[in-house]
């Protein structure tokens, strides 16, 4: 676990005398230009849980980068608390000893560079061991440790190269070895991946996503990148001007830009990778309630009939009446016209969509049984269109 | 413009002065230091002349050979000293080496960390550049005549004179390569638990390795181009025989004895640029 709170970062001599300035809501060229101080971050707050991915986003000054630091202290806060889960409970990092911090970043905390930051001197393994050394440990269990490690992103055979021999995508493999054998719980990601090849960084975002799932982390990870940050994050902070001006799921992100800012961001995602039913389904009590039936389309005459159970409720075009079936993710066959299909909340709207043309039927979204929403064809095209149109 | 010329400033007459009063003051200890430094080189010198020249030159080519695994070189080290020993001027090539060795050795264990302390301290460094500047650009004979006075005759004014021409390049060069440390490493190494000494260690002084040791190189390079000086105030060495030639207009003695300088400078060079 890890959670900024009220966390501001202002550079240059005498930090403290930007605070007044940014209490007043004074903006950073005027600060700038008042005491030549740079506020990086203000007022930002942010909590990342066990097991979650939280993406930092924004463009380069945004102070992504300068917030993510102060987690390890590589920059120093200027006003607020980070808050760390260590041994001895929750601590405050910045109120740390010099010699806390150290245990805290040995033993808690590690960190993947943007640039992979490997040290060409040493070999792959040596990069690898270069924390694990500083703990203190024994030559043996130090390379035993960096080997496996190694092993575990795929380059066992490269331990005795040095870093300059592998491709890019190699020595960030090494760097993830590197913050992974120290086996601490939170992991920072400075643009780990921004210097690669396309190719190369979807490889390595789903190597990520593998490691996750197996060694279930609390990963802090900076990115300018959405489809990244949308592909990774659990949640997503977008930064502007230090502001943390977002903090939200990716489907609320996509979805629901909270200002102009994010939805310039969010304008050229592709939604259907993104999206789920959830966030697409428009709520069923939002739609008219005419004699026990919901009116799903005036046009089509089109209406659902909410029975007990999903198995007793119904849609009815006209005179027509269509059973409703529920569907899983992995299944194939049985889609076609004769029945109307229910998926779970979480279903990806590319597959919705996929769905929606094959069945012929709008698809209702069901939670624990529970019908919740209906997707037609005006929900799918607000999606793709919804960021352009501007209106809901 | 009379009036110029006739008030001479005493420039002169106060460095003579600071001059005596040191001697007057602190000759007990500047004679100390002579005495010191005098031993060490005689003891090295000795040691080294005690081997037969074949039993060296068969030590250096194994020692050669083992550190660069290169025939050719290893061969240019032997015939190089083979040659010299036949000039004749093996006893000055010793000594020469030992001064060189001295210099060199004092310019590095003052030099390095001097450069490392001003990388990290920039006011620091702003103090000592101009004073860098100063030793490269004094003439080394201006400071001979100090470096006389105070030490005496032989190899140690011939010494003092070297370090302090030549030391300006170790510190120079450390300085640069420290300074040039890549941000991202030295985050690493904090993200990763170092402490300010195992940064020094693991990480800033391998990163700037090649520069300091460019700046060792610059130093030997220094050191040896301040042998025939050295041999002004009566150090041991090549430059003797070089003086000795000048005096007495002696065209043969002085290139035999330019040409071992060369050969000890491009071994000297070989060693240290090898890696």
């Amino acid at each position: 676990m890890i959670e900024f709170k009220n966390v501001d970062v202002v550079f240059g001599k005498q930090p403290e005398r930007a605070l007044p300035l940014m209490d007043n809501g004074e903006s950073l060229q005027e600060i700038q230009e008042k005491t030549g101080l740079t506020a990086a971050v203000r007022n930002a707050s942010l909590k990342v849980g066990k097991g979650e991915i939280c993406v930092l986003m924004g463009l380069s000054g945004s102070g992504k980068s300068s917030l993510l630091r102060t987690a390890n202290g590589l920059n120093p806060v200027t006003r607020g608390d980070v808050f760390l889960e260590t041994d001895q409970g929750v601590q405050n990092f910045h109120e740390l000893s010099e010699d806390q911090r150290r245990h805290v970043r040995m033993n808690r905390i590690s960190m993947v560079f943007q640039k992979f930051a490997l040290m060409p001197w040493l070999t792959v393994a040596e990069n690898v061991a270069f924390g694990l050394e500083q703990k203190g440990l024994d030559k043996r269990t130090v390379r035993a440790k960096s080997i496996e490690q190694l092993a575990l992103v795929g380059l066992g055979e490269w331990a005795d190269k040095k870093p300059s021999e592998l491709s890019g995508g190699m020595q960030q493999r090494v760097g993830l070895a590197r913050a992974f054998a120290m086996e601490t719980d939170i992991i920072l990601m400075d643009e780990p991946f921004s210097a690669l090849d396309p190719l190369i960084r979807s490889d390595l975002q789903d190597e990520l996503l593998r490691l996750q799932k197996q060694l279930n982390k609390t990963v802090l990870f900076v990115s300018h990148d959405l489809d990244e940050a949308l592909k990774l994050g659990n949640h997503i902070a977008i930064m502007k001007d230090g502001v943390i001006v977002q903090h939200d799921t990716p489907e609320n992100i996509v979805m629901n830009p909270a200002d102009d800012y994010v939805e310039a961001f969010v304008a050229h995602t592709n939604p259907i990778d993104v999206v789920n039913a959830q966030a697409l389904m428009r709520p069923l009590n939002d739609f008219q309630e005419q004699q026990s039936e919901i009116c799903l389309s005036e046009r089509d005459d089109c209406w659902l009939y909410q029975g007990d159970s999903i198995a007793s409720s119904s849609i009815r075009y006209g005179d027509i009446k269509v059973p409703l079936a529920l569907w899983r993710d992995g299944d194939t066959d049985d889609v076609n016209k004769k029945r109307a299909l229910v998926v779970p909340l979480e279903t990806r709207m590319q597959t919705v969509m996929a769905l929606r043309y094959h069945s012929g039927h709008g698809v209702l979204v069901e939670q624990d049984g529970k019908l919740m929403g209906h997707v037609g064809d005006r929900e799918i095209y607000h999606a793709m269109l919804g960021k352009l149109i501007g209106d809901k | 413009m009379n009036f110029i010329t006739e008030h001479k400033l005493p420039v002169g007459q106060w460095a003579e002065t600071m001059m005596d009063g040191l001697i007057t003051y602190c000759g007990a200890f500047f004679d100390a230091i002579s005495m010191v430094l005098d031993v060490m080189i005689e003891s090295l010198v000795d040691f080294l002349s005690m081997l037969p020249p074949w039993l060296f030159i068969i030590i250096v080519a194994g020692l050669i050979f083992w550190q660069q695994r290169n025939k050719a070189v290893t061969a240019f080290f032997v015939l190089s000293l083979l040659l010299i020993w036949n000039l004749g001027y093996w006893e000055e090539t010793i000594e020469t080496f030992s001064l060189i060795i001295y210099a060199t050795g004092f310019c590095v264990l003052l030099g390095v960390p001097i450069g490392i302390a001003a990388a990290h301290r920039p006011k620091l460094y702003r103090f000592i550049r101009p004073l860098l500047d100063l030793m490269q650009t004094i003439p080394p004979f201006v400071y001979l005549i100090p470096a006389l006075t105070l030490f005496g005759l032989g190899v140690v004014p011939g010494l003092i004179s070297t370090i302090v021409f030549a030391i300006a390049a170790p510190i120079r060069l450390t300085h640069l390569g420290i300074s040039q440390v890549p941000l991202e490493l030295l985050e690493a190494g904090r993200a990763f638990g170092c402490t300010k000494r195992s940064l020094l260690l693991k990480v800033e002084i391998p990163a700037a390795m090649s520069s300091i040791r460019a700046g060792i190189t610059q130093c030997i390079m220094l050191s040896l181009s301040m042998v025939v000086i050295s041999a002004l105030v009566g150090a041991d060495g090549l430059g003797k025989p070089v003086v000795r030639a000048l005096n007495t207009v002696n065209i043969a003695t002085g290139f035999e004895a330019g040409l071992a300088i060369v050969l000890v400078a491009i071994m000297l060079d070989r060693i240290f640029k090898s890696k």
